[in-house]
């Protein structure tokens, strides 16, 4: 089996993001960055399939500047074989990404896509629902847990109400919860070796795919910050503001 | 110009986030339709119909759908989407996955998640969880969209009578097959629009300490939640989880309880009307954004704050 493991270049998860002043968007100059948290786990996921035996090769492509070479090498570093960047300055709808996507797999031929659910900075949770509708494969999304039979896959599914259980043909797309396992940390050799794996660039040109935006970004702003409040000293202060100040209870 | 929404619903009974999707429908046009797809759905059907301000409800039963599959309801939204210029769904697991896979068979983009519409065709969504504001402009020839419920207020549930259009479901393959579900059974209010949501942390310690938490739920009639670390630690199951990548919750009163603040935990509560936050450590971020905060130990605070509640309770009685 093989599998192609899309991954995001975002703003490191623990930083706390500053809006331009201009309203244009966010800062992005000297910020640290990283892979997209549940992009992570689905790299694991394929490793530990590749670690079984059951997958032949992972392959890790991402969309993006130059510096999205880092993102892939780090994937590389946790053990992904090769990787693809579809090089571009411009940042990218996830309608748009899904095509370049279903472009990577039409070369590829893989028999399952792994992407994170989710990315962090625009939160649109649209990419791998987009590619699965593209190729039209089946989709799994938000998942816990995945079980790969011979020409179907079982996932459990995280949703609003508890868990759903579905049984999927392959090939087929899937998108990983956080819950789903958990990144292993690439070793300093390994890390060394990722240097030397393949990593193709393509110009996004190359591939004639249009990638011109349908949703304009007019301003960027601040959220309203919420004001502080009071340290209370013991509980029967607390029940007497909640009952008497803010009469919520 | 016609708006649909996507009812959702478990074919027992409608979920309270359609009536906020209706609610932001509204904003868009007067002319706001409902698909309720699904199988022996005819009370869900009842219900729409007697939401206030729709015009008509089309009605899909074909136990083909009962389970109501994102591939299955991408080639409903396909069929009759050339009768609307947007169609809205609830921004929670049910809307966000089969949303994006309908808009990308008619090659148009989603917007995800809105908190407010400013017209036809801009909206305003949080990015970065909460930590940006974005409104932007879609160009698309209808519009996807899927809503945030926590930031529209819902419309009345009754007092409507809309008309109710029984259309025919026209089953393509799909490659899917429901196993089941296991749905998390609970008396007290769902989540997503409890009047009051009190949430645990790491600083439970352990699953058997969420029943202190429960007990206070019981008491104040509030659904219980948790971080992401609770979840993780195996405390409570994923349908608790409060943040970036769980449910979003805006309830009039939030009470977190060891629970330190990360900002993925606060992307998903921060818009509580009132917030109090319960714990040992004075720097945890959680008490930046708090109403009222309580520096102390919670296994000392909880059992007391129960008792509390019991003597308000006499005295009110």
């Amino acid at each position: 089996m093989k599998i192609l493991v899309a991954v995001k270049r975002v703003i490191d998860y623990n930083v706390q993001i500053r809006v331009k002043s201009d309203q244009t968007g966010v800062e992005m100059d000297n910020v640290k960055m990283s892979m997209n948290p549940p992009d992570e786990n689905a790299v694991e996921e394929a490793l530990k399939l590749k670690d079984s035996g059951i997958a032949t090769e992972v392959v890790v492509v991402s969309i993006g500047q130059e510096k999205c070479q880092d993102t892939i090498r780090s994937a590389m570093a946790m053990g992904a074989d090769r990787g693809i960047l579809i090089k571009t300055d411009v940042s990218i709808e996830p309608l748009a990404v899904a095509k370049i996507l279903k472009a990577i797999v039409e070369k590829e031929q893989p028999d399952m896509v792994l992407l994170g659910k989710q990315a962090i900075d625009d939160d649109s949770n649209q990419t791998g629902q987009m590619l699965s509708a593209l190729l039209n494969w089946p989709q799994g999304c938000f998942i816990s847990k995945l079980g790969i039979n011979d020409k179907t896959i079982t996932i459990t599914r995280e949703i609003d109400e508890g868990l759903e259980h579905l049984e999927i043909q392959l090939p087929a797309v899937v998108t990983c919860d956080l819950r789903l396992n958990e990144p292993r940390f690439a070793s300093l050799p390994n890390i060394m070796k990722a240097k030397k794996k393949p990593l193709d660039v393509i110009a996004i040109e190359n591939l004639e795919i249009d990638i011109s935006p349908r949703v304009k970004f007019l301003k960027v702003e601040e959220p309203l910050a919420r004001k502080g409040g009071v340290m209370v000293a013991d509980v029967k202060e607390l029940i007497q503001k909640l009952k008497y100040e803010a009469k919520v209870i | 110009m016609s708006v649909l929404v996507i009812a959702e619903h478990n074919n027992k009974f409608l979920k309270a986030s359609t009536l906020n999707t209706v609610k932001a429908a509204l904003e868009i046009d007067a002319e706001v339709h409902v698909l309720v797809c699904g199988f022996n759905n005819d009370e869900v059907v009842k219900q729409t119909s007697a939401i206030e301000g729709i015009i008509k409800v089309l009605q899909i039963n074909d136990d083909l759908i009962e389970h109501q599959l994102a591939e299955q309801l991408s080639q409903v939204l396909v069929q009759i989407s050339k009768n609307y210029t947007h169609i809205l769904a609830p921004s929670t697991t049910f809307g966000k996955n089969f949303m994006p896979r309908a808009a990308a068979i008619l090659d148009v983009s989603q917007i995800s998640d809105i908190s407010a519409v400013v017209s036809a065709d801009t909206f305003i969504r949080p990015i970065y969880a909460g930590n940006a504001i974005a409104t932007v402009q879609s160009s698309d020839p209808i519009k996807f969209i899927t809503v945030r419920p926590t930031s529209f207020e819902p419309v009345e549930s009754s007092g409507g009578n809309a008309m109710i259009e029984k259309i025919t479901f026209n089953p393509e393959e799909i490659k899917t097959k429901f196993v089941n579900r296991e749905e998390a059974q609970s008396e007290r209010p769902e989540l997503g629009n409890a009047r009051i949501v009190i949430s645990g942390g790491r600083g439970l310690e352990s699953a058997d300490n969420f029943k202190l938490l429960n007990e206070i739920a019981d008491k104040l009639n509030a659904a219980v939640g948790a971080s992401r670390a609770a979840v993780d630690a195996g405390y409570i199951g994923n349908e608790c989880q409060v943040g970036q990548t769980g449910k979003m919750v805006a309830p009039e009163l939030y009470i977190a309880v060891g629970i330190s603040g990360a900002i993925q935990h606060l992307a998903g509560m921060k818009e509580s009307k009132i917030i109090v936050a319960i714990n040992k450590d004075e720097d945890a971020p959680i008490f930046a954004i708090a109403d009222y905060g309580l520096k102390a130990d919670l296994f000392e605070v909880l059992p007391e704050f129960s008792k509390e509640l019991d003597l308000l309770n006499n005295i009110a009685k």
